[in-house]
């Protein structure tokens, strides 16, 4: 399903991937090893410094207004995971964008998230 | 819109807590389906650019010279509370993309495996993936209109899946009959965790 919200960067005679890599620049590979498909980013309330930051940074912070994951918002952007990660980078090294602290984030899942789980799917 | 409290005590921005289902199965199960009955948002696609190789998943230099492929995910999400996100997703179709598997397995607190009776082999190689890497799973045997209905006992020996494991019969189409194979799910991964402490 394509987002309508994206529309603005998907350039037909550019191809499907010529556009997504000059966004960010050339650059491929993402600087933050912890952003998986399901880390959950939010914006601060307003970018440190707004006239820094692209129209694509923008779109995200404007996103990110409430915790989201980083394939929610490459799916809301219509852009391939791996430039949105880019992007993200860029926004969390400036302190734009906060994602869950890894270090708070079991990797066995303790029993009380587990029945919290239980429960909301239970509930809906 | 689930509202979400903006901050913790503090002023600390609250950002949730992450819990990850995936839905595998064979090409034709009703992987997409389940996920669609259960999520409250529409489901959402996104894609991952790879080249052919496969090697290293973000290493997509010299693009241009190598054979790219484009993986789709379709995932769904549940809101469980202001501080935890369940999201559901579901395994690309072609058994070729293997290392998205791995993302998508990563952090994962189980799986469900779809199975349609008229094609038990072509959930064998998700049932050896979940297995091999130790994460717990559930089948649920997608029944199909106009598919014999099986036991589950004649299904379990057909997929020589250990006694543990539940065998759940469902409509991945119908929101409660996908929710109860999940609630199994969730009981099976308490249920491992119980065992090993």
């Amino acid at each position: 399903m394509k987002s309508s919200r994206g529309d603005w960067w998907y350039d037909e005679a550019a191809g499907p991937l010529v556009r997504p890599y000059a966004m960010v620049r050339g650059r491929t590979r993402p600087l933050r090893p912890e952003l998986h498909l399901v880390t959950q980013v939010r914006a601060m309330p307003s970018p440190s410094d707004p006239d820094a930051l692209s129209v694509e940074h923008l779109e995200i912070m404007e996103l990110c207004r409430r915790p989201l994951s980083v394939a929610e918002v490459a799916a809301y952007l219509d852009v391939p995971l791996v430039v949105v990660k880019v992007l993200l980078s860029d926004l969390i090294q400036r302190g734009d964008v906060v994602i869950r602290d890894p270090s708070r984030v079991p990797v066995v899942p303790d029993r009380n998230l587990l029945q919290a789980v239980l429960d909301g799917v239970r509930g809906i | 819109m689930v509202s979400v409290e903006s901050e913790r005590p503090g002023g600390e921005l609250l950002v949730p807590t992450p819990v990850k289902i995936v839905i595998a199965g064979g090409f034709g199960t009703g992987k997409t389906t389940m996920v669609n009955s259960v999520s409250e948002i529409p489901p959402l696609h996104t894609e991952e650019l790879l080249t052919e190789a496969g090697v290293g998943v973000d290493d997509v230099v010299g693009l241009e010279q190598k054979e790219t492929t484009t993986v789709a995910l379709d995932f769904g999400r549940i809101t469980i509370n202001p501080e935890v996100v369940l999201y559901l997703f579901g395994t690309p179709g072609q058994n070729r993309f293997w290392f998205m598997w791995d993302e998508l397995a990563y952090g994962a607190i189980g799986a469900v495996i779809l199975v349609d009776t008229r094609r038990l082999d072509s959930s064998f190689p998700s049932i050896d993936f979940f297995e091999r890497r130790g994460i717990p799973f559930v089948i649920g045997v997608n029944c199909f209109e106009g598919s014999h209905l099986y036991e589950v006992d004649e299904v379990r020996r057909a997929l020589d899946v250990d006694d543990a494991i539940p065998v759940v019969l469902c409509d991945a189409r119908e929101r409660e009959s996908s929710k109860a194979v999940l609630v199994s799910l969730i009981q099976h991964t308490m249920d491992r965790l119980d065992a090993t402490v």
